[in-house]
């Protein structure tokens, strides 16, 4: 048994195609990668809102001049 | 040369990988930047100076010896020396020179060359700030044109013994370099210790962020960029079956891994980004935005899925890479915590264990894919990749460099003085510039006044 189809190499190239492994599971694989993406995107709404209030905690308008003036 | 079809091919193999080397230059680049940028402005010049004085080094010891061990060690230790391949890869071989009727060893050379020094480079970047140059520059020519290229001959080799005994697979060298550099730099670092006030005195570790972040930056997306040299450097770009010799049939000619199995350039450039793409979104969200890690954990993703890139699907790429980067960001703070282990750049991380986490998977999800295109060698399975995991980063990597750093340290040769360490490396050099500014400035504003 073999993940890529193939278990040697004893083939004429000319006649084959996808050696990943898993064929057949290229929907379920995509699923998953779009899932990743999502989750990605979720997981950063959420902690940059918490760290956008955290962050108007610490604003303090001597501080904020400073800030400014340092360009 | 026989014919214009044979010369054209050579021609072409030839400049491709000349190609390579030149991209590859950019991973040292890359290095030299990212340590500069990570050390602090007292030590800039000897941190930069340690990691560039490893190309002279290693290159001239690869030219020595490094490239017959890589010819002549395949079968050693369960078979002999293969002299007769070595022969031809000896310094004073005509076919180590200028020599018409052979134009692929000088560039074949020099793509694993480039390889040697990245894996030394990988070293110099952990140690930084307290190593002497002296030492490091002895662990770059052991790591760089004994040690990596001993692993290659073993596991990188179309007749390596870990390839046809354990059907070892590692096409763009998650073990055979990063595994393996990882594992040195943590021998090396057990035995030199921290830097002065990296740990405080209940062990809790403190950042010593870099002086630059912008170089860092800058540092990564170089070596970013010389990786995809680093890629192609390790397929062959074309060959026929008759060539290879081995079990493939018909007259199809095709790019090829190390091992000399099929591949494709194109698949290659597929998993490299969505590998890079894994790593980058993974490190983001395990370090929470932090830049170091972010751009590291592409790399790190990178090198995760390298074992395998020749194979995978791209999906497949991104999410062994998105696994990797997790692992080795916890495991790099929970040994930094449990060991107090220094590792300046995170090399250990990025490099050992991202490396050693993708020679395993591969050997999951690449399980009972041919290892070899010629007869009776192992399939690649989970117990062989393992094996070979071990073997690069234990074995060849951390034992060696402990070893040698241990005898380093007993000689009083591994690290610098407390009171040099304190002061900066560069402390001397920094001395001279202000001499030098004070006299010329003198010396200009005398003939203002004779004016």
């Amino acid at each position: 048994m073999s993940t890529i189809g193939y278990e040697n190499w004893a083939v004429d190239l000319a006649n084959v195609g996808a050696i990943y492994p898993f064929q057949g599971w290229e929907i379920p694989m995509t699923i998953v990668g779009v899932v990743f993406w999502l989750a990605w995107h979720r997981i950063q709404f959420k902690r940059e809102s918490a760290d956008l209030e955290e962050a108007g905690k610490l604003a303090d308008k001597e501080k904020v001049a400073e800030i400014i003036d340092r360009y | 040369m026989n014919g214009n079809l044979d010369a054209l091919t050579t021609i072409f193999t030839e400049f491709y990988y000349w190609v390579t080397v030149v991209f590859m230059f950019l991973i040292h680049v890359g290095f030299c930047m990212y340590e500069v940028a990570a050390s602090r402005r007292r030590n800039h010049m000897h941190t930069l100076m340690k990691n560039v004085m490893i190309i002279p080094l290693v290159t001239v010891t690869f030219f020595f010896f490094g490239w017959w061990i890589y010819w002549a060690f395949p079968s050693f230790p369960f078979g002999g020396l293969n002299f007769g391949a070595g022969t031809a890869n000896l310094p004073w071989a005509d076919t180590m020179s200028t020599n018409l009727g052979d134009h692929i060893t000088g560039v074949f050379w020099a793509a694993f060359l480039l390889f040697s020094w990245t894996a030394a480079s990988i070293v110099s970047g952990s140690v930084i700030e307290r190593i002497r140059s002296s030492a490091l520059w002895v662990h770059a020519v052991l790591i760089g044109s004994v040690f990596w290229i001993i692993d290659a001959a073993w596991g990188w080799h179309p007749e390596g013994w870990m390839v046809k005994f354990l059907g070892y697979h590692d096409a763009y060298a998650s073990g055979v370099i990063h595994a393996i550099a990882g594992g040195y730099a943590l021998g090396v670092l057990v035995v030199l210790g921290p830097r002065i006030g990296k740990f405080a005195a209940d062990g809790t570790p403190r950042d010593i962020p870099p002086h630059n972040p912008w170089l860092v930056t800058i540092g990564l997306f170089l070596i970013y960029t010389g990786f995809w040299g680093f890629y192609a450097a390790c397929n062959v770009p074309v060959i026929s079956p008759e060539v290879i010799g081995g079990q493939i049939t018909g007259t199809t000619w095709t790019a090829t891994n190390i091992y000399l199995a099929p591949t494709t350039l194109s698949a290659i450039t597929f998993n490299f980004l969505m590998s890079l793409s894994g790593g980058l979104m993974a490190a983001y969200v395990i370090s929470k935005g932090d830049a170091f890690w972010t751009f590291s954990g592409g790399l790190a993703g990178i090198i995760t899925a390298s074992a395998g890139n020749d194979l995978y699907h791209p999906i497949q790429a991104m999410i062994i890479a998105a696994v990797g980067v997790v692992i080795a960001y916890k495991m790099h703070y929970w040994v930094e915590r449990r060991f107090k282990i220094d590792d300046a750049v995170g090399a250990v991380a990025v490099h050992g264990y991202a490396g050693f986490v993708g020679v395993v998977i591969a050997g999951f999800v690449l399980w009972g894919a041919p290892s070899s295109p010629y007869e009776g060698y192992a399939a690649i399975n989970p117990l062989g990749q393992l094996a070979g995991a071990i073997i690069m980063f234990g074995v060849l990597g951390f034992l060696p460099a402990f070893i040698v750093s241990k005898i380093q340290q007993s000689m009083g040769v591994l690290r610098i003085p407390k009171e040099i360490e304190l002061q900066g490396l560069d402390c001397a050099e920094h001395q001279a510039y202000e001499d030098a500014v004070h006299a010329i400035g003198e010396a200009d504003k005398a003939q203002l006044n004779n004016a």
